[in-house]
């Protein structure tokens, strides 16, 4: 154990301080200090994609980062994507496509998927399917998620 | 009146009413909870296959800031006994009819005095943070002296192997045999007869959230509420009333959100016992959150058989004698006994007439993982064997694989249809329902008939390209028993509130059963509370495994609600001073017939028939509006299906290309369509990685090899084709609602559908891929044979 630091970022638009180890995950950091247990951890070694979180405007794995290195970034979370009660279109289109099961990688499949669809105009399905092979779902068979992310990118909103 | 029926929702694609909180990120698995002044505990497991404890010292460990307490499995021995098992004792009708000879091996909460496996619990620390108990556990002082590791099962059962438990004097802890018939005339006198050898590998539920266990102890009134990830929590409750020597009213066993199960958490494990039990003896709050390694090396693994298989035909491809002997490799422990063994047996006549049958199975242990139900428990290892046989039976005597399975098919006319054999649960198999070779020809005509195939396959091959097509039928006994309970009631605000021992896992149970409660009662869904996985609601349940929930909690849910309705209707008549005859239930009232504005309410009914001074219930009537029922099955129901895939082999990576796969699947009426689709696709998915990513894998030490997400690969969206799944929906006679389960259906044909498929495709190089996973690596070595 060494020495707590201080890090703060901002999540979701709010600024947040809290005392990490700098062997603390960026995961951890979120999930346990935060309080922010929407991102989930599904391995913690930076297969399954189920930590994917937003890092300055780019998906990143919150389980192969170090809280320190956030320190003064801008996180998005899937805790911010709602607006008010209002679901994001997204969020609406993953229940219209039954997209999850479980439930366990949807915050993942989210920030992976936006990011996607922000980076890549025109999304054929080869690529949506590549492109969301960022993250592993156990339960649905990808399909219905391949179809949320299809509707969505076509849907002109980025 | 044009106003739209409340009833009805059984057969529509309800939205979920678990999507919102799911998809906000507000769910609550165990690894979200938070309970004031908990510590963290962690496992020191072991890194052998095989070895005796010699030492275990604590003082360093105990010296880690932040570390609270720490014991080894010998101290834990003393306090608490092994786990009781649940599927063990057979029932009466199976166990006369089947030869066995049972003698599972104990499984101490931690290992006391040998390991017996790779990741094998010896010791638990509990600290501050996850990280400090980490800490703590590096920081454990162990000695071992290592034993030979035995690690081929067909080694194992050998008897001059080194015996993993010397108590029971051999690893061959199970053996049993059924027959039916005269298997040996009938094959001696076969004009045509085959063996082969057919492995079927190791891999395992792998849900996306591992396990984790969270408890609190409250010392004020001597009670326990424990979180666990888990699709059993009756069971878990049962075992920790036993084991702590409490009450089970005096524990509390809820399983919150989780992030799948598929089977791997369909019993209890060590872990539910211990955790509880630390957080009595500490006095703060537990947790545990398995990471993935340790998933990996610690959660039950699956499948893991080799089968010697024989089978007698005549020149028309009429099976007239099959023959299947097959050995388990259990891993260390048996967990649920030999039931998933006996159930591959019970699987291997699939939608076939044979009429001689003989199989013979062994149970052997070996320094593993313990090996315990994964969805489709014992059946895809039965399914590739039949469905391999069958195209083996067609190539042999130049037929076509579709054509051998029709011959054989048992047609609807023959239903209900008597196996034969008994099922697990006692009573004899019976195929209560469906048309098996009108699912076979949809499925043929859904992915653009054989000839068609034939002729492009031929016109590839010349081009140097390899096609192949794979066929797969089944049968599955679904809805098992022995029970499941349910509580309804009507409480003072006119709302339905149901409770069932269902443990959701992500099927959409609570939409599930709001439906068919919705219909029972003619009430607007909103107008249903649904309450799973959770003992403080229901007195006795037994959790979702087994493709049973959909069956068993509607029906005991529909029981119940008989018996409250019965209760309302006498209410109602007595406060409308009518006849009982002439009332309806309809949009959460009771009306005269006719008469619309001659109604009470549910509320009203409820608070009619509270106890009390202002009670208005008719006269020697109870008070309240609560019944529970518990189903007890007469035996399983019969799910079935046929798949048929197309494939494509890459020659220089051996890569298998999936163009079309698709399921004709039959599980009686669907109570949602949209959940029923998705859980079949999920499965096949599932059945997809088995067949051609997902192994777990040991070396001659006994050193798992796969222990991470970068070794033992989850099939991706990319790689996942298309699936097209066809839905047959004919009702069950076995239950009002004409509903069979499916949870577990869509994982059973893949692998055998892919190795048949690939087979065909290969054809020309005389290859059979009678062993799984099929491997890029076996696929290229075809080209070079
Ligand atoms: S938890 Fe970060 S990738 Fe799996
Ligand atoms: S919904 Fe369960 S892992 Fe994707």
């Amino acid at each position: 154990m060494t020495a707590k630091r201080s890090v703060t970022v901002t999540v979701n638009g709010e600024t947040r301080t809290g005392e990490a180890e700098p062997r603390m995950l960026l995961s951890d950091f979120l999930r346990d200090t935060l309080g922010l247990t929407g991102t989930h951890v599904g391995c913690e070694h930076g297969i399954c994609g189920a930590c994917t979180v937003h890092v300055d405007g780019e998906a990143a794995r919150s389980c192969l980062m170090l809280a320190v290195q956030a320190d003064g970034a801008e996180i998005e979370t899937v805790e911010g994507l709602a607006d008010g009660e209002t679901l994001h279109r997204l969020q609406q289109l993953f229940s219209k496509h039954r997209a999850l099961q479980c439930g366990f990688c949807t915050p993942g499949m989210l920030m992976t998927a936006l990011d996607l669809v922000r980076h890549r105009p025109n999304l054929t399905e080869a690529e949506i399917r590549s492109g969301m092979a960022a993250v592993l779902c156990r339960c649905t068979g990808y399909e219905g998620i391949v179809h949320a992310v299809a509707e969505y990118a076509s849907g002109g909103e980025r | 009146m044009t106003a739209a029926s409340p009833a009805g929702y059984i057969g529509r694609s309800v939205p979920r009413r678990e999507d919102r909180r799911l998809l906000l990120g507000q769910g609550s698995y165990v690894a979200d909870l938070v309970l004031p002044g908990m510590v963290h505990a962690a496992f020191a497991r072991s890194q052998l296959a095989h070895a005796r404890i010699v030492s275990v010292d604590f003082a360093r460990a105990l010296a880690e800031p932040g570390a609270v307490f720490a014991l080894g499995g010998a101290e834990l021995a003393r306090e608490m006994p092994p786990i009781g098992g649940m599927q063990v004792t057979a029932p009466k009708g199976w166990a006369e009819r089947v030869d066995h000879r049972i003698t599972l091996p104990p499984q101490n909460l931690m290992a006391s005095d040998r390991v017996r496996y790779v990741g094998e619990a010896f010791a638990v620390v509990c600290a501050d943070s996850r990280y400090a108990a980490e800490d703590a556990v590096e920081a454990i002082d162990a000695g071992f002296e290592p034993l030979p590791a035995v690690v081929d099962p067909e080694a194992a059962s050998a008897p001059d192997a080194a015996v993993i438990h010397p108590d029971l004097g051999t690893n061959a802890v199970a053996e049993l045999h059924v027959e039916k018939g005269d298997v040996a005339a009938a094959m001696a006198s076969a004009p045509h007869r085959i063996r082969r050898r057919i492995r079927h590998h190791r891999y395992a539920a792998m849900p996306l959230e591992c396990r984790g266990v969270a408890a609190e102890y409250d010392r004020r009134t001597d009670s326990l509420t424990v979180w666990s990830s888990t699709q059993v929590v009756h069971w878990v409750r049962k075992e920790l009333a036993f084991a702590l020597g409490m009450a089970e009213e005096k524990i509390r066993v809820l399983a919150p959100d989780v992030g799948g199960g598929f089977g791997g958490k369909g019993h209890v494990y060590p872990e539910d016992l211990i955790i509880p039990w630390l957080a009595r003896r500490i006095g703060r709050p537990v947790r545990w959150v398995e990471d993935r390694h340790e998933h990996i090396l610690n959660a039950a693994h699956s499948r893991d058989n080799i089968h010697d298989a024989e089978i007698g035909f005549d020149d028309t491809g009429r099976i007239l004698a099959f023959r299947d002997d097959f050995i388990v490799d259990s891993g260390a422990y048996s967990p649920v006994g030999a039931g998933v063994a006996y159930n591959t047996t019970a699987h291997l006549l699939g939608p076939y007439h044979i009429e001689n049958f003989a199989g013979g199975t062994v149970v052997a242990i070996t320094n593993k993982t313990p090996n315990a139900p994964y969805r489709g428990a014992g059946r895809p290892e039965a399914v590739q064997v039949t469905e391999r046989l069958m195209d083996i039976v067609a190539d042999t005597l130049g037929m076509e694989p579709a054509d051998v399975r029709l011959r054989n098919m048992i047609g609807p006319e023959r239903m209900p249809y008597d196996v034969g054999l008994p099922y697990r649960d006692g009573v004899p198999m019976t195929y209560d329902s469906g048309d098996y070779p009108a699912s076979l020809r949809r499925a043929i005509d859904e992915i653009g008939g054989i000839e068609a195939f034939r002729e492009r396959q031929e016109k590839a091959r010349a081009e140097g390209r390899w096609l192949g097509l794979g066929l797969g039928c089944y049968t599955e006994g679904t809805g098992v028993g022995p029970f499941e309970g349910a509580t309804v009631k009507v409480d003072a605000s006119g709302k339905i509130v149901v409770s069932t021992g269902a443990c959701p896992i992500g099927q959409g149970h609570e939409t599930v059963f709001a439906q068919v409660t919705a219909d029972a009662w003619n009430v607007p869904i909103e107008d249903v509370v649904v309450l799973l996985a959770d003992t403080s609601t229901l007195t006795m349940g037994y959790g979702s495994i087994a493709s049973r929930s959909t069956v068993t909690s509607s029906m005991a849910i529909g029981d119940a609600s008989d018996k409250v309705k019965a209760k309302v209707l006498a209410v109602a008549a007595h406060l409308l001073e009518a006849s009982e005859a002439d009332l309806e239930l309809r949009d959460g009232r009771v009306a005269v017939k006719g008469v619309p504005d001659m109604a009470v309410s549910l509320r009203e009914i409820a608070a009619a028939a509270a106890p009390g001074w202002l009670s208005r219930r008719p006269e020697g009537s109870e008070a309240g509006l609560e019944a529970t029922s518990y189903y007890e099955p007469p035996t399983v129901t019969w799910a079935y299906a046929s798949n048929a895939a197309i494939v494509e082999i890459e020659p220089d990576t051996g890569r298998v290309r999936i163009e079309r796969y698709v399921e004709v699947h039959d599980a009686g009426r669907l109570v949602n369509p949209g959940l029923a689709d998705g859980q079949v696709k999920g499965g096949l998915v599932q059945g997809l990685g088995g067949a051609l990513y997902e192994s777990i894998e040991y070396d001659e030490a006994g050193q798992l090899l796969t222990g991470s997400f970068a070794d033992y690969l989850l099939p991706t969206a990319a790689e996942t084709p298309p699936i097209e799944v066809v839905h047959m929906e004919t009702p069950t006679p076995l239950n009002p609602l004409g509903v069979k389960g499916l949870g577990e259906g869509g994982a059973i044909a893949p692998p055998v559908v892919i190795a048949n498929a690939v087979t065909d495709a290969l054809k020309p190089f005389g290859v059979e891929f009678n062993t799984l996973p099929i491997r890029w690596q076996d696929v290229r070595a075809a080209f070079d044979s």
